[in-house]
């Protein structure tokens, strides 16, 4: 008797451990992201359906992620990390992981498989450019013009195109995407794009292609930049990030237009900073396995214009949330927008951006 | 009489050498003086030198090639980067043992990123070779140069072990090299190729503008500060509250009101369009160059000119000025002879307040200098919040602080730092 009871008590401890072990969630989760539109669909998409299975939980967001990488580096050497997920740009996850800085993930084994039972890994596919990243979405930096000052450009060409398209253009301040579309616009083929810039030639062509609208370019450093510009008629055209076009045309009714072509592909998505203790670390890949499903992703896109990054979600795409528009058109990765897209090099950029950084800033101080 | 022919030291009155006895007496009060600034001095150590001080070390820091790749650097050692050939076996032995540990530990791609700033490519060399050399057995698997190059070719390009061999240094000069846009070469110390150089035109630029500014603040605050000294203290307190007013507004919402006025579509040209003065097609561009910047920044920096000017001018004797006219000066004779002299401290104050925050301002140049009104400290920020290249910002930043303390310095024997009263 007194021994079936033991084993019976051996027993239940055992039936308990996982649950212990599930228990030892931290209920608090950290996290980081840009803000604005895109924050606020994170949230409604991801966070508010996991509060409301798992009411214990609080949520805290930081606005954070364009320093992201430094101060992330700036907490692993003072011992103390406070962020729990991080939402980065695909070549900031590459240095963070690089750096040690992010967890390496097994895709397969921490990420919900689609309904029909694809991995995780085929389902994301490609977009797994390291492997620390979980992909979210596929968003693009493209151009708005403004229909009412200009003819409508049909190739991304016509920023280069002062007399048929006169007025100020605003690029963004860094060579990524300037330097592909100065050369692809000087007769490079598109394949051809990196050898050419891989060498000084290439460099100085491609700087030189941009001489030619130095004086009629506004430089940003903000998302939000471009869209206001145009809004104030400060420039006629510019390039930003397609949802925050589609928010100044589908949501605010600026005369704005957008122009699908070379927009230049890139991705966001989480990476989990390395060393959280273990009851954090068990809660945030709760999270993240949740949050990464593909229904969560297919959510996301009823409230910003971004395409999510598993395959699977695209078909359920629906309609905007407040304003009832069909989104799947105003994707990045609709095909009748993705006619001629320019795909960024993660690898080559890793290795030269440094370099043409500061060529890139010493032509800019000329 | 005595006391002339007495030698030996003053004593005490009991019997000790006063010397001493006054020292010890002193050191007590020294002691206590120091008991209580103590909390202040740590609080200052511990919060503001310790930090910024171990920022500066990073500008020269560079253990990590020697300690990620040690057996790489000691058998580079022999190694003639002059001779034109490629290290022997016994380099590329040592580097596959050292990647084979790098890469379990996940430092292979940080010495990658270290070597990638002098040498843009070594990384993805790294990168690719991590995972594939950790698969290898070292006793069996040699000889390693063929099956190194036969990943990645740059492992057979010369100009990549000299990188390793020119970096491997506990300490290294390339980020303050870089910092004036110099970088170490096959033969020491070179310029950089023309279209790499920046740091330099930037640090002037910084200093030339961060001048204009002060020049400006001089100009517009003088006058404001004499009128304040000489109202009626009621009014001049209103008025006081109007050049303190900017300091209680958040300063991105002051720069971006400067955006709305200046701007081509702005409220300044609207303004000049719609009188006649300027025309449609030929707005006057205000912003996104120097003259934004330098507009915006005066604006800024004016109340830390106008507060020091103003309370030197507040003491000084009004009977002053009139002494002077009644012995037959002229309102300029008496302004420039008797009263500006007199307020040169003030000025000494507030241009070096003004200065010394202009030339480390990076919010307001980024938002309104576009590419010719961005100062140096827009550089700094970048690297070390952007490239993430610390080294390097923390190279410019030591430079940056070095030419404040030298041009204080200048200041000091020029003007005299004892001429200068902030109240």
């Amino acid at each position: 008797m007194k021994l079936s009871k033991l084993s019976a008590l051996a027993m239940t401890t055992a039936l308990c451990a996982p649950s212990a072990f599930a228990e030892e969630m931290a209920n608090e989760l950290t996290l980081v992201s840009w803000g604005g539109a895109y924050q606020a669909s994170q949230h409604k998409a991801y966070v508010e359906p996991y509060l409301a299975a798992n009411p214990d939980v609080k949520v805290v967001w930081d606005e954070s992620s364009a320093e992201a990488v430094a101060k992330i580096r700036a907490m692993n050497e003072a011992g103390n990390v406070t962020w729990d997920l991080v939402d980065v740009v695909a070549s900031d996850a590459m240095r963070l992981c690089d750096e040690g800085l992010a967890e390496e993930l097994d895709h397969d084994e921490v990420l919900a498989e689609a309904p029909d039972g694809t991995p995780a890994s085929e389902d994301f596919g490609d977009l797994i450019v390291s492997d620390c990243f979980v992909p979210q979405i596929v968003y693009s930096t493209t151009f708005g013009y403004r229909t009412d000052l200009i003819d409508q450009p049909d190739s991304v060409c016509a920023i280069f195109d002062t007399e048929k398209y006169p007025g100020k253009r605003s690029l963004q301040k860094r060579p990524i995407d300037n330097m592909e579309w100065a050369l692809y616009c000087d007769g490079v083929a598109k394949e051809e794009i990196y050898d050419v810039l891989g060498t000084d030639e290439g460099v100085e062509q491609a700087l030189a292609k941009l001489d030619t609208i130095k004086d009629q370019v506004v430089w940003w450093t903000a998302g939000a930049e471009t869209p206001q510009l145009l809004a104030d008629g400060e420039v006629v055209m510019g390039s930003t990030f397609n949802g925050r076009l589609f928010s100044a045309i589908a949501e605010q009714g600026q005369p704005i237009g957008m122009l699908w072509d070379m927009q230049s592909f890139d991705l966001d998505g989480w990476v989990v900073p390395a060393g959280l203790p273990a009851d954090r670390k068990a809660r945030v890949m709760d999270f993240l396995k949740f949050a990464t499903d593909t229904q969560r992703l297919a959510d996301q896109a009823a409230y910003i214009s971004y395409g999510p990054a598993r395959a699977s979600s695209a078909p359920l795409v629906g309609k905007h949330a407040e304003l009832g528009i069909e989104m799947a058109p105003h994707m990045p990765t609709d095909p009748a927008n993705a006619g001629n897209v320019h795909v960024y090099d993660y690898e080559w950029w890793a290795d030269n951006r440094d370099d043409l950084d500061a060529k890139f800033q010493a032509w800019l101080a000329k | 009489m005595s006391d002339i022919t007495q030698s030996g030291p003053v004593l005490a009155a009991d019997g000790t050498p006063l010397k001493r006895s006054l020292s010890r007496a002193l050191r007590m009060q020294k002691l206590r003086a120091l008991m209580l600034i103590a909390p202040l001095l740590l609080f200052i150590l511990v919060t503001f030198i310790l930090p910024v001080g171990d920022m500066l070390f990073r500008s020269v820091e560079n253990g990590i090639v020697r300690d990620t790749l040690p057996r790489t650097v000691e058998a580079l050692a022999d190694w003639d980067p002059a001779s034109g050939e490629l290290p022997e076996e016994a380099v590329f032995a040592a580097m596959a043992a050292d990647l084979q540990i790098a890469a379990e530990e996940k430092t292979h791609t940080k010495v990658a990123k270290r070597l990638n700033y002098e040498n843009p490519g070594v990384s993805s060399v790294f990168r690719k070779s991590g995972r594939k050399v950790s698969k290898w057995d070292l006793a069996t698997d040699g000889p390693f140069r063929e099956k190194l190059i036969d990943i990645d070719k740059g492992w057979g390009d010369i100009e990549l072990w000299r990188t390793i061999k020119t970096y491997s240094g506990q300490i290294t000069s390339g980020y303050f090299l870089n910092a004036v846009d110099m970088q170490l070469g096959a033969e020491g110390p070179e310029i950089r190729p023309e279209n790499e150089r920046i740091y330099n035109t930037m640090l002037i630029r910084t200093m030339r503008m961060s001048l204009i500014i002060t020049f400006s603040c001089i100009l517009l605050g003088y006058p404001v500060a004499w009128i304040l000294a000489n109202l009626p203290a009621r009014k001049a307190n209103l008025l006081l509250i109007l050049v303190l007013l900017p300091f209680w507004t958040s300063l991105l919402v002051r720069t971006s009101a400067w955006k709305i006025l200046l701007q081509q579509q702005g409220v300044i040209n609207d303004t000049l369009v719609w009188i006649g003065l300027v025309d449609d097609a030929n707005r006057l561009v205000l912003i996104n160059n120097e003259l934004g910047t330098i507009i915006a920044m005066t604006h800024i920096l004016l109340p830390f000119m106008i507060l020091p000017m103003y309370s030197v001018m507040q003491t000084i004797n009004p009977s002053y000025l009139r002494a002077a006219k009644s012995l037959g000066a002229t309102d300029w004779t008496a302004f420039w002879r008797v009263y500006f002299p007199q307020t040169v401290p003030g000025i000494g104050a507030g241009s070096i307040l003004v200065f010394i925050l202009a030339v480390g301002y990076y919010i307001t140049p980024a938002l309104v200098g576009g590419t010719k009104g961005t100062f140096i400290s827009n550089l700094i920020a970048y690297h070390i919040s952007t490239s993430g290249n610390w080294g390097l910002g923390a190279a410019l930043g030591a430079i940056l602080l070095a030419v404040v303390l030298l041009l204080y310095w200048v200041y000091d024997k020029v003007v005299g730092i004892d001429n200068v009263k902030l109240g």
